[in-house]
């Protein structure tokens, strides 16, 4: 065993990141540093560029980047293609998961799974075991049997789709969890068994990074920190106590902080 | 009702990387040697006296030919397909060329194009079945020969008499005299009276009683089947009560020397009869850009003469640089059925003009049409169907799902869908969709961690579900890969 104690490498590294989306600035020097083992949250007025930071650390097409940089396990994270990083271990949980009509959802799940495999040089998985995997995932993602039948995302309602999201995220278990207003559009109970399913995922390897609106999502899962992006800028970052906050006094309150 | 616009993307970002493509494993072109038992190019009533005299026909067939070739010549060529080519000289084609052992083929796998071995690869075509499709010599494909005999032995011993149309013309004179042109007259449409005037080959098929036929009949395995596709003509008649599956074709590019092919299928299903005809067509489209490739212009129908009986047309076609075909369906039995399955595919300069025709006559008959047309790159695909409710048919129904998928910004898709009603009894539905295949489904996918070609194959074959789960298993997963190998490069 070596005993030196390197400096740990954050998980993720986000430094002066710019962004444009058809020649318009969206994120206009976003600092970020998120280690293994923690939850952070990004909350944000609408069109603060929350969701894009999330679908540019993903690798999503139509985002240019004009300056900063993005690291992954200290690796340069705008030299790989999103296929990469997914199989690198990131996973993005949609805000609007897609329907892909005729294609089986346990399919594509087995198929992302195999992709994951081959990248660590594992074995593809067994089908019969794979489905126990799925079922007993389902179980606790409170989903009908018909899910295994049905085709991606096909005819789901909202609740529906986005705890699909939460079930391929518990069957990848990727190191790198990216939610993106997850909790928007779910009941009180869909809340829960959706928080439950992320909260399975806690562990010190791992990192999850939520967009979100609202507070009430961290009174299930609870995070370590708290960001605040305002017009393409991290404002204020803080502990768990900033969301409430936030609640509280708004994101004007926000603006005059900085501008102070 | 009217036809609807067509629809065509503008182009946007011209992302369309149009690297590898299947057009680019057919080196072998088109080289046409002269052999001395060949005609000269050129059409006249001597020409067709030549061809029936060299295949022995009786002078019934003879005078048919004749009626026909008399018809055609007061023809025009039809010019409503959505589809542009050079005008054809029909007096520089040669009409009978003697079939060939191949002899001006490689002499093994050896000499065959690596790349089109990669494409065999590709779709999983079996090992012996390569150097036949490839043109190798005939006694290096010894395998095939002796399968198709076995093949023959469990039909005679059914009573179904699967046969080249030139043999059963010796050996079912009255057959066919009965039933040739029954359903398609020879006087139907331009390309269906030239087939009738020069058609040198085919497939007869005969279904007797009662008779379930023990086998899915493949022109795959029928013994001489080659060099008769210019001009074939194929006649399947379904007995009271029988049933029969018929394939047409074959996912793995084919050499093939003729440009124009004008085929004609003729299906006949009497009272409580079934026919399923599942055609993959994979003839050469021509290279990337838009040089050389097969004009495909073919007449196909079925007639449902008997109550109850059914006919089910399923392709996938994804070759050809010209296609104009429109398997159809008239619904002449009480409570018949008539269905059509379609995967259409174009590519870089492909033109497909395709779609259906069901023609209900019958009381309670029903029809049902599910059109997947996929266009990439600067292709153009257009749907073109008709639903005609004549009014004997007394509370016919019809079902039609017409969808279009586009892969670039620079190909189109067209729909032109006719229905004439003339029962107030009737039910018909139309539904049609068109969508540009997703950026943002494709990043869902490789977000998931799948490859770009892997996601395309996917979203595709999701788009076809419903008409490959109406081919035979080993069929379907063929269409699949050949769709994934037609489609390669087509975005990205």
């Amino acid at each position: 065993m070596n005993a030196t104690t390197l400096p740990t490498t954050p998980l993720l590294e986000v430094l002066d990141l710019h962004v444009e989306v058809n020649g318009k600035p969206i994120l206009k020097g976003v600092n970020l540093t998120v280690n293994a083992g923690e939850v952070h949250a990004i909350m944000g007025p609408n069109g603060s560029g929350k969701s894009t930071l999330s679908h540019v650390v993903a690798g999503k097409p139509g985002y240019v980047v004009t300056g900063g940089s993005l690291r992954y396990k200290g690796q340069d994270l705008l030299a790989l293609a999103p296929e990469e990083r997914a199989r690198a271990g990131i996973f993005l949980a949609f805000q609007y998961p897609l329907e892909i009509p005729g294609v089986n959802n346990v399919y594509l799940l087995k198929a992302a799974l195999n992709a994951r495999h081959r990248h660590l040089g594992l074995p593809e998985v067994d089908a019969f075991e794979f489905l126990q995997l799925v079922k007993s995932k389902m179980q606790r993602m409170q989903m009908p049997e018909s899910f295994l039948s049905r085709g991606v995302n096909e005819g789901f309602s909202g609740g529906e789709k986005k705890r699909n999201e939460v079930l391929q995220m518990q069957v990848l278990e990727p190191t790198l969890a990216l939610l993106d207003e997850t909790d928007s559009g779910l009941d009180i109970d869909a809340l829960k068994v959706v928080s439950n399913g992320v909260n399975d995922l806690r562990s010190p390897e791992r990192a999850i990074v939520m967009v979100t609106h609202y507070q009430r999502l961290l009174d299930y899962i609870v995070p370590d920190q708290v960001h605040v992006l305002v017009d393409g800028r991290v404002l204020l970052s803080g502990g768990k106590e900033l969301a409430l906050e936030l609640e509280q006094r708004g994101y004007d309150w926000v603006r005059a902080q900085d501008a102070a | 009702m009217n036809a609807a616009p067509g629809i065509t993307p503008t182009a946007e970002d011209g992302q369309n990387a149009l690297d590898r493509a299947v057009g680019g494993t057919y080196r072998h072109g088109f080289v046409t040697d002269i052999e001395s038992d060949t005609l000269p190019p050129g059409l006249d009533e001597d020409v067709i006296r030549v061809i029936s005299r060299k295949k022995d026909e009786p002078q019934f067939l003879l005078d048919w030919r004749l009626r026909a070739f008399r018809h055609w010549q007061t023809m025009q060529e039809p010019a409503w397909a959505y589809v542009r080519y050079p005008p054809i000289d029909f007096q520089s084609i040669s009409y009978y060329s003697a079939p060939k052992q191949n002899k001006d083929g490689p002499k093994s796998l050896a000499d065959v194009d690596p790349k089109l071995l990669e494409t065999y690869d590709k779709l999983g075509i079996p090992l012996h079945e390569r150097a036949r499709l490839a043109g190798v010599a005939v006694d290096a494909v010894f395998d095939s020969v002796s399968v198709a005999t076995t093949f023959k032995d469990r039909l005679s011993k059914a009573g179904v008499i699967f046969c080249p149309f030139s043999e059963a013309v010796k050996t079912h004179p009255a057959l066919l005299e009965q039933w040739l042109g029954s359903v398609v007259p020879h006087t139907d449409n331009f390309y269906a009276a030239l087939n009738s005037a020069v058609f040198t080959d085919g497939s007869f098929v005969y279904i007797p009683k009662g008779v379930r036929c023990p086998m899915e009949l493949s022109t795959y395995f029928r013994i001489n089947a080659a060099n008769t596709g210019q001009f074939e003509r194929t006649l399947i008649i379904a007995d009271e009560g029988s049933h029969v599956s018929y394939l047409e074709g074959c996912t793995a590019p084919k050499r093939d020397e003729n440009q124009l092919h004008a085929a004609v299928v003729e299906l006949v299903a009497l009272d409580n009869a079934e026919i399923k005809y599942s055609t993959v067509q994979n003839w050469y489209p021509g290279d990337e850009n838009g040089v050389g490739g097969i004009y495909n212009f073919v007449t196909k129908r079925g007639d449902c003469r008997g109550h109850r009986s059914k006919i089910s047309w399923t392709q996938v076609e994804t070759g050809s640089a010209i296609t104009w075909k429109y398997p159809s369906c008239i619904l002449t039995g009480d409570d018949s059925v008539g269905e059509f399955y379609s995967v259409a595919v174009a590519n870089h300069h492909q033109q497909a003009d395709t779609g259906t025709k069901m023609i209900h006559v019958g009381r309670n008959t029903r029809s049902t049409i599910v059109s997947k047309g996929i266009s990439a790159g600067l292709a153009q695909n257009t749907y073109r169907g008709l639903v005609k409710i004549l009014p004997s048919a007394e509370g016919a129904r019809n079902y039609t799902q017409c969808d279009s998928l586009l892969m670039s910004p620079t190909c189109g898709a067209h729909t032109f869908p006719y229905v004439e009603v003339r029962n107030p009894t009737a039910i018909v539905e139309h539904e049609a969709t068109t969508s540009r295949i997703g950026e943002d489904q494709l990043f869902y996918c490789l977000q998931r961690g799948l490859s770009q070609e892997d996601a395309v194959n996917m979203i595709v074959n999701g788009f076809c579900k419903a008409v490959f789960k109406e081919l035979p298993m080993e069929f379907a997963v063929e269409a699949q890969n050949l769709l994934a190998v037609s489609l390669e490069g087509s975005v990205g």
